[in-house]
């Protein structure tokens, strides 16, 4: 009998339990996320590429693409700034209640999104603890969705810059100020670019998570159409009309922009990684 | 390298001079030139927390101030009212259903990455990270395609009485897709860097399978383990999209928390809505702690692996 060890194995291996364990791995990978996610790519092709060309073209759906973009974009590049700011202060200065501090970072992870919603649609709406000070209105226009992503899009700079600036070698720096640098010198041209794979990274994940985003969004948003309507909400009112085929057109935008992103990543992860393994 | 630090020169020290004549030494130069100056340490953590505090902890502080806005007794009957209760037993069912699932997952996938070298592998891990890169949207939609009415399986479906979308597999299927990875990429990475030999010894000493399993590796990954098992619990009893779009919203049957929470807030009952999401906040901070106390506790023993 062929089995799995004879055919994929590269290297004699002792242990037992290899056929089993891979074999169950990939057939529940099949059934739970290969095999549906196959079915949104095969509904699009059974229909007609005109019909898919006009869903995802029309123009309610394309302000929805630029709005989707544009907040995920700002918020991702705030995240990458101030994310790499907390990052740099829970590293290296001591200050009271930092490791409280340091774990309460990944609360948009543990924070449901609706949860999120509703407390930031009431921060932030005209009569809200936050909203009520700010001369322009955020919760129900697109700055709400801007700060919505976020909120959620906080931790992922600030963990994945985190680890490699604690990696960083002091013996760097001290050489950077020996030959005479400056520290904001030695910040701009030793200590950035060896942060620069991680940072990209970050904002790269950051950026990945905003634009599928849905949760915490709508509660804030308003959803008006053309103005404050996210992509995976126009996918939601699609369902909502029975128009499988419509939802289904621009789930396949956003899939591909998504396993794009996934590719990008990857490459980053990769370089990041060798970057550290210098 | 002892030759080294004699040839030093630090400030306020002559070359070649007398030993005894040296004053105290100031603080070193260079411990100064490879930090920053107090006002510039202290903008900088202000302004971290300053960004911290408004996007974080008042949103965080706000849902409990909230929920007790109109007082204890509509916080307690928001979260004692027949939809609430019904809701929060969906959310466990469902949470009860997909963390077992998907952690038997990881340690198969964990078990078959990690001790083996197969082709193949770095394609099997890029796929494992794939629902984290899906919109919650889409992972309902997926379902629908393929159990509801107009789907795949519809009519066979319809025929012969079964009910998945809309009913309680639909909201389990969802639940598993979006915390699929979790489990699985906390174990990989720690047990590639455990290797092998412990398992082969134990092999060659003739422990079975299941005993290498049971007796070598899961001790040895119990803490990522159970870091991982607490991330996948928080996103199931958390997940608002995928369910949203496979419940269907009957009340009292296919509501989870999140769900209702929803409800209750586009029915502007504010005070019961923030009433329940307080709930789920609760669990997020129990999440919180759990991870840094576990956290603590896979760092302790990497470093101790390294030790050995």
């Amino acid at each position: 009998m062929i089995t799995a060890r004879a055919l994929l194995l590269r290297r004699h291996s002792v242990l037992p339990g290899f056929d089993l364990a891979l074999g169950f791995a990939v057939l529940y990978l099949c059934f739970i996320v290969l095999i549906p996610l196959s079915a949104v790519f095969l509904k699009t092709f059974s229909g007609s590429l005109d019909t898919f060309w006009a869903t995802v073209s029309s123009p309610r759906v394309v302000a929805s693409y630029k709005l989707t973009f544009g907040a995920s974009l700002v918020a991702a590049l705030i995240n990458a700034v101030f994310g790499l700011l907390v990052a740099w202060v829970l590293v290296r200065y001591p200050f009271p209640g930092k490791r409280i501090i340091d774990a309460l970072v990944d609360l948009p992870f543990a924070l449901p999104t609706a949860v999120a919603g509703i407390a930031l649609t009431a921060l932030y709406a005209q009569n809200g603890w936050i909203g009520r000070f700010l001369p322009f209105k955020v919760s129900f226009t697109p700055v709400g969705v801007f700060v919505a992503l976020t909120f959620i899009g906080l931790p992922f700079v600030v963990r994945t810059v985190q680890p490699v600036l604690e990696d960083l070698h002091k013996e760097l720096e001290e050489a950077a100020a020996t030959l005479g640098a400056s520290r904001l010198q030695t910040f701009g041209l030793v200590i950035l670019p060896a942060l620069a794979p991680a940072l990209l990274t970050g904002f790269a994940l950051a950026f990945a998570r905003a634009l599928g985003e849905y949760g915490s969004v709508i509660f804030i948003a308003g959803n008006m159409p053309m103005i404050s309507e996210i992509t995976p909400l126009l996918i939601i009112s699609k369902l909502e009309q029975y128009d499988y085929t419509g939802a289904t057109a621009i789930a396949v935008v956003m899939l591909v922009t998504a396993f794009v992103l996934l590719l990008a990543i990857n490459l980053l992860q990769a370089w990041t990684r060798r970057r550290q393994g210098r | 390298m002892s030759a080294i630090p004699s040839d030093i020169v630090r400030p306020g020290e002559e070359a070649g001079a007398p030993v005894a004549a040296v004053r105290p030494l100031a603080p070193p130069r260079l411990a100064n030139a490879v930090s920053e100056p107090p006002w510039v340490r202290r903008l900088l953590i202000t302004v971290a927390l300053a960004f911290l505090t408004l996007f974080l902890f008042v949103p965080l502080i706000s849902v409990f101030v909230q929920a007790f806005a109109k007082g204890v007794g509509v916080y307690w009957a928001a979260l004692s009212d027949p939809d609430a209760v019904s809701a929060l037993k969906m959310t466990l069912l469902a949470a009860s259903i997909s963390v077992p699932l998907n952690l038997v997952f990881g340690v198969a996938a964990a078990w078959a990455i990690a001790k083996f070298d197969f082709r193949g592998k770095d394609l099997l891990l890029t796929l494992i990270d794939l629902p984290f890169s899906v919109s919650p949207v889409i992972a309902g939609l997926i379902y629908v395609l393929i159990f509801g009415l107009q789907g795949w399986f519809g009519e066979w479906l319809r025929d012969h009485d079964i009910k998945i979308i809309f009913a309680v597999p639909g909201i389990v299927l969802a639940t598993v897709f979006v915390t699929f990875p979790f489990v699985a990429r906390e174990l990989i990475p720690l047990m590639q860097a455990q290797g092998q030999d412990q398992e082969e010894a134990a092999r060659v000493l003739g422990a079975s399978g299941w005993q290498i399993l049971w007796r070598v590796t899961l001790p040895n990954v119990k803490w990522a383990l159970l870091y991982g098992v607490i991330l996948c619990n928080a996103r199931a009893m958390g997940e608002f999209g995928a369910v949203s779009v496979v419940s269907g919203h009957i009340r009292g049957q296919t509501n989870t928390l999140p769900l209702h929470i929803e409800i209750l807030y586009n029915e502007y009952q504010f005070a019961a809505a923030f009433g329940v999401a307080s709930l789920l906040a609760g669990l997020a901070l129990v999440t919180l702690v759990l991870k840094y106390l576990v956290e603590r506790r896979v760092k302790a023993s990497a470093a101790a692996g390294d030790h050995e």
